[in-house]
């Protein structure tokens, strides 16, 4: 393995959870539904994930298990703020503590057990190809996955009938509860789908990323994940770029470290977040396109009237 | 008569906790981190559980996990020490100044404070030598390693940190003098992701010795996977890595935590300053696998040397990265140098962030 594939191959193991916890709050926040919850689902995914695989012996049912952690959870938060109106912000934050204490309590009997790792796929012929081989045809599933997901979220929201109405929901829920979209029923679904994802995200990094359970093993990436969705101006694809800009810049940091070039380690770590700031000054410049972007409705009740 | 016995019942019904002759030592934990993190304070509460072995039923132990250093430490430590416990260890060094503060208004109340330098007639403070056990392993890995580079995933650039960076490659060095070090800087006690890349780009670049000052499994777990060995930290981590783990350097506190709840037990606890290390078995080398038998022999007889004093992993002459003299021929590092260590000796390949 050359240098290169070695460093490219790391870029896209440290952006893929970014991309798929992305992927799934994007969706959330089209619909109009602001989940602040994204590291406490994802710790949950990570914790059920890692439990799912140890107990039935498979990191696929494992992947499983994480993203039926993540959407439990999400369905909690979606009867908070769809069914009793309570303050998307307020449930989103609770949302993470909550996590964050309950994937303790489960993971306590999996302290120190070393865990199942999801195996890379090697394509006969493929990854052996010289360069492109293993970066392209060598993952494991769930990159693939987070790539497809990408693309599928995309085509989604603005090449289907469906992804037209949650758009609608997202930016007037007014409107699109007059024209007969179940509002409420949309958001749900669309919590739920976020909640998969969050909880596939952790799933990575318990069973594929560095396969164990440790407390708060998520350490903030929920966060990133987050805004990342505001850098991406909520597209999917320019989220893509966005995961892997961050992951890029976060393991090209190290591999300059370790060549001993000096760089200031504490603004690399902030970067996913000043890149964030400086997408929303550049979003907001003028109203047309920042009125364009946003989901409107974001993070607003909607009670249906009767 | 009548008055006399009615304060009498008073003051033993005030004493109740205390008095009665049957009663537990109570002792209370305050911890960082969670205990479920397998590293330092999942250790702290080895200890804890090892004090409640030792003395059964004679002493009761509470403890309180996650928290912050701040306002939120200081309500933890009062607490405990208004609900009655007889000792109360702070585990972080961050609790420093919020233990203090306590300690003054509970004179009674003994504090036990881990890794920090203020002390009073109530706190004690405690802390370990893991820099002894970093020299046995730098000596291990230029043994071991076949490119002659090892990896250090390191936290943040304070002199224990330091310390321990030295003492390793001074290890090394002992055995191999062109022996490099390449070190990674993460920024994090524990964020199994970032300590994962950071093994990764080391392993990419030539290191085939991974070892670390961060809290997670994971730069070992990398190790295995990647077909290079490596070290634990603070607990024994083979579990991980079964064909990569060589050793680790294990933070034992049980025989610390025991000997000073048996002090208060025997009334005779006393405020004071230990850093103990190999001596104090407060450091401990897990197994010794995957290695050849006389490369373990040799590991063992240095912790041994260390351990009787015969040896000490700062002893001159050692040079600093500029080349300047730091220790004298034949000289030992005096506790104060070991304790405000701001300079990598000679031969680290990476720049100190200030």
């Amino acid at each position: 393995m050359t240098g290169f594939e070695a460093v490219v191959l790391t870029i896209v193991t440290a952006a893929t959870p970014l991309l798929i916890a992305a992927l799934g709050e994007l969706v959330t926040e089209r619909s109009g539904v602001l989940n602040l919850g994204v590291e406490g689902m994802m710790i949950v995914g990570a914790v059920t994930g890692f439990a799912g695989a140890q107990l039935t012996g498979s990191p696929y049912l494992g992947v499983i298990a994480a993203m039926a952690g993540g959407m439990a959870l999400s369905s909690l938060f979606g009867f908070l703020v769809l069914r009793l109106a309570a303050n998307q912000v307020a449930s989103g934050l609770a949302l993470t503590l909550l996590g964050l204490g309950l994937s303790g309590m489960i993971g306590e009997a999996f302290i120190g057990q070393p865990g199942l790792k999801l195996e890379r796929i090697d394509i006969p012929f493929l990854t052996d190809l010289p360069v492109v081989g293993t970066i392209l045809f060598g993952q494991d599933p769930l990159v693939y996955a987070s790539v497809t997901l990408a693309v599928c979220v995309s085509r989604f929201l603005f090449r289907t009938r469906a992804g037209l109405a949650l758009r609608a929901v997202g930016n007037n829920h007014a409107s699109a509860h007059m024209l007969g979209v179940h509002v409420i029923r949309t958001r749900f679904l669309a919590v739920l789908f976020g909640g998969a994802c969050s909880g596939l995200a952790g799933g990575y990094l318990s069973l594929a990323y560095t396969p164990q359970w440790v407390e708060g093993m998520t350490a903030g990436r929920g966060w990133i994940a987050l805004a990342l969705v505001v850098f991406a101006s909520w597209m999917p694809l320019r989220a893509a770029v966005g995961a892997y800009l961050f992951g890029g810049a976060l393991i090209l940091q190290f591999h300059a470290q370790a060549e001993g070039i000096p760089l200031p380690s504490q603004f690399l770590s902030a970067l996913p977040y000043i890149a964030t700031v400086a997408a929303l000054v550049i979003l907001s410049r003028d109203r047309w396109t920042a009125r364009n972007d946003s989901p409107s409705c974001l993070g607003q009740v909607f009670v249906p009237d009767r | 008569m009548m008055r006399a016995t009615v304060l009498a019942v008073f003051a033993a019904m005030l004493a109740l906790p205390a008095a009665q002759a049957a009663d537990p030592v109570k002792a209370a934990f305050v911890y960082v981190g969670p205990i479920g993190d397998h590293g330092w304070t999942y250790q702290h509460d080895q200890g804890r559980l090892a004090v409640e072995k030792a003395f059964g039923d004679k002493v009761e132990t509470v403890y309180i996990e996650n928290v912050a250093e701040g306002p939120d430490a200081e309500r933890a430590i009062e607490r405990f020490a208004r609900e009655g416990a007889d000792i109360v260890f702070t585990t972080s060094f961050g609790f420093m100044n919020p233990t203090i503060k306590v300690a003054k208004r509970f004179p009674d109340v003994k504090f036990e404070h881990a890794t920090g330098y203020k002390r009073a007639d109530n706190v004690a403070t405690y802390s370990a030598r893991f820099y002894e056990g970093r020299y046995v392993i730098g000596q291990i890995a230029a043994k071991m390693s076949k490119s002659g580079v090892a990896g250090y995933v390191a936290s943040f650039p304070i002199p224990e940190v330091v310390r321990g960076i030295n003492s390793f490659l001074l290890g090394a060095q002992s055995v191999n003098p062109d022996f490099k070090l390449k070190i990674v800087w993460v920024n994090t006690w524990f964020d199994p992701g970032k300590e994962a890349d950071a093994a990764k780009a080391l392993i990419d670049q030539g290191a085939d010795i991974m070892t670390q000052h961060t809290d997670s499994p994971a730069p070992i777990q990398i190790a295995g996977e990647r077909g290079v060995h490596g070290f634990g930290q603070a607990s024994d981590m083979d579990a991980f890595a079964p064909a990569a783990h060589y050793t680790a350097i294990i933070d034992d506190w049980s025989a610390y935590y025991i000997a000073r709840v048996k002090a208060v037990l025997d009334g005779t606890w006393e405020s004071g300053d230990v850093w103990g290390g190999f001596d104090a078995d407060m450091v401990v080398m897990a197994p010794y696998t995957d290695l050849p038998e006389d490369v373990a022999a040799d590991a063992a007889a240095m912790v041994e040397k260390i351990r009787s004093g015969e040896f000490h992993p700062f002893t001159g002459p050692i040079h600093d990265q500029e080349g300047k003299l730091r220790i004298a021929e034949g000289e030992r590092a005096d506790e104060g140098m070991l304790l405000g260590m701001n300079w990598y000796v000679k031969g680290v390949d990476d720049k100190l962030p200030q």
